[in-house]
């Protein structure tokens, strides 16, 4: 090795990366799959739902944070990352109110298909069954906290796309919930838009636009027949589909 | 090879996940040649056997005591148990009440609610108690498998049981691993 040699392993297989860039990007850029919910290449990573977790050197870290060094040993796709994952995703689960057979954005939503890549088939945990504010003030959005992972995406597309600062997050831990820049604290008092690069951000059925429900039938949506390693985020509804 | 014994039931579910496993068809037919059912609402029988039984398919949340009873009914006599159904894994639709006291449900069903005549909320000692909020299976018993879905489709049955049948673990592949 010598100082050109931009060169990781992941999972065994040598991986070039540019200086500069995070495990994801390189990751993503040589079309390797890293789980994730609350990165997004579009915006700075917060780092925060950690299933991007990944072993570097034998250490734990996350991969949307971690810049790649040369000669890095790195783990992704491993029983034991995916089975920690697992645990993850269902913590997300039962934390919040996520009821996929009438939720809108089932078969299309990014904590599902996370889901279903790392085996997940039952919730594990005790449910919280959490009270948490529906916000409906909004004539083209809904915001329903039940299904909001915290991921803070919509808080910086707002901010870094829109330049509006809509949202933001309030409270600790699992009482950490979304928050309307608006007098009432209401989204339909807020200068929020759906045409908002934040209006189609969310990776759960969190913030969704009204009058698309159940457009797609079961069987044609993004993630019923493949699964997100092999699958961009879903576009929206083009508009034919639309009523 | 004698038969494998399964017993079925819902507890605080639609029966949909029953009509989904009926949805096997003509699969049924060979089905029938390895399985015979005991207690279930496809044979009306009302009571398990007292043992013996090899699979317990249980359909719905926990809503009540009569449903916390017959849980751990079956899972005493069931060698193996599995949660089918979204509602079996994580209460579903019934645990949208869950949110709600008990006493304004049964407020808002049978002394405000619209079109109320003859006020009450019923006490017959025959109803059995509701829970204060819905539960899923594994809160209340210790659960083998599971079936995710609303319903599991019916080749998720058929995997789950043949796969039993042979000995092996059961796995289901992605198209059968839904919970919509």
């Amino acid at each position: 090795m010598n100082g050109n040699d931009f060169t990781f392993v992941l999972d065994g297989e040598n991986i070039r990366f540019e200086p500069g860039q995070t495990i994801m990007e390189a990751a993503t850029q040589a079309g390797i799959y890293i789980p994730h919910l609350c990165y997004h290449a579009d915006y700075r990573p917060r780092g925060s739902c950690k299933l991007c977790t990944v072993k570097i050197n034998g250490r734990f870290g996350s991969a949307c944070t971690m810049p790649v060094q040369p000669g890095m040993q790195i783990d992704n796709d491993t029983d034991e990352l995916t089975a920690m994952r697992r645990r993850l995703v269902q913590m997300l689960f039962v934390e919040g109110n996520h009821y996929c057979p009438h939720c809108e954005k089932s078969g299309n939503c990014q904590l599902q298909a996370v889901a279903y890549h790392v085996g997940m088939t039952d919730s594990h945990y005790p449910h919280f069954y959490p009270l948490r504010q529906l916000d409906a003030s909004h004539p083209d959005m809904l915001l329903d906290r039940d299904r909001c992972i915290a991921c803070e995406l919509c808080v910086r597309a707002s901010l870094e796309s829109d330049g509006k600062a809509v949202f933001g997050l309030a409270g600790r831990g699992s009482r950490t919930r979304v928050v309307v820049n608006s007098e009432s604290g209401l989204l339909g008092d807020s200068d929020f838009s759906a045409d908002d690069v934040a209006a189609r951000i969310c990776p759960t059925g969190a913030l969704i636009p009204k009058r698309e429900a159940y457009l797609r039938p079961i069987g044609a949506r993004q993630y019923d027949l493949r699964d997100i390693a092999h699958n961009a985020p879903p576009d929206p509804p083009s508009p034919e589909q639309m009523p | 090879m004698s038969k494998l014994r399964i017993a079925t039931c819902s507890l605080a579910g639609c029966f949909g996940c029953h009509m989904s496993f009926l949805d096997l068809d003509e699969q049924l037919a060979g089905l029938a040649e390895q399985i015979e059912l005991d207690r279930s609402p496809l044979t009306d029988i009302k009571h398990l056997a007292g043992d013996g039984i090899d699979i317990g398919l249980i359909e719905g949340g926990v809503c009540n005591a009569e449903n916390v009873h017959t849980l751990r009914e079956f899972r005493s006599r069931c060698r193996i148990l599995v949660a089918v159904g979204a509602c079996a894994l994580t209460g579903g639709v019934p645990a949208l009440r869950n949110g709600i006291p008990l006493a304004a449900c049964l407020g808002e069903a049978y002394l405000h609610g619209p079109g109320i005549e003859a006020a009450g909320v019923p006490d017959d000692p025959e109803l059995p108690l509701l829970l204060d909020r819905v539960y899923p299976l594994h809160e209340v018993v210790r659960i083998d498998h599971v079936l995710p879905g609303c319903p599991p489709p019916a080749a998720a049955f058929h995997a789950l049981l043949t796969a039993i049948i042979a000995g092996q673990p059961p796995a289901l592949e992605y198209a059968l691993r839904r919970f919509d």
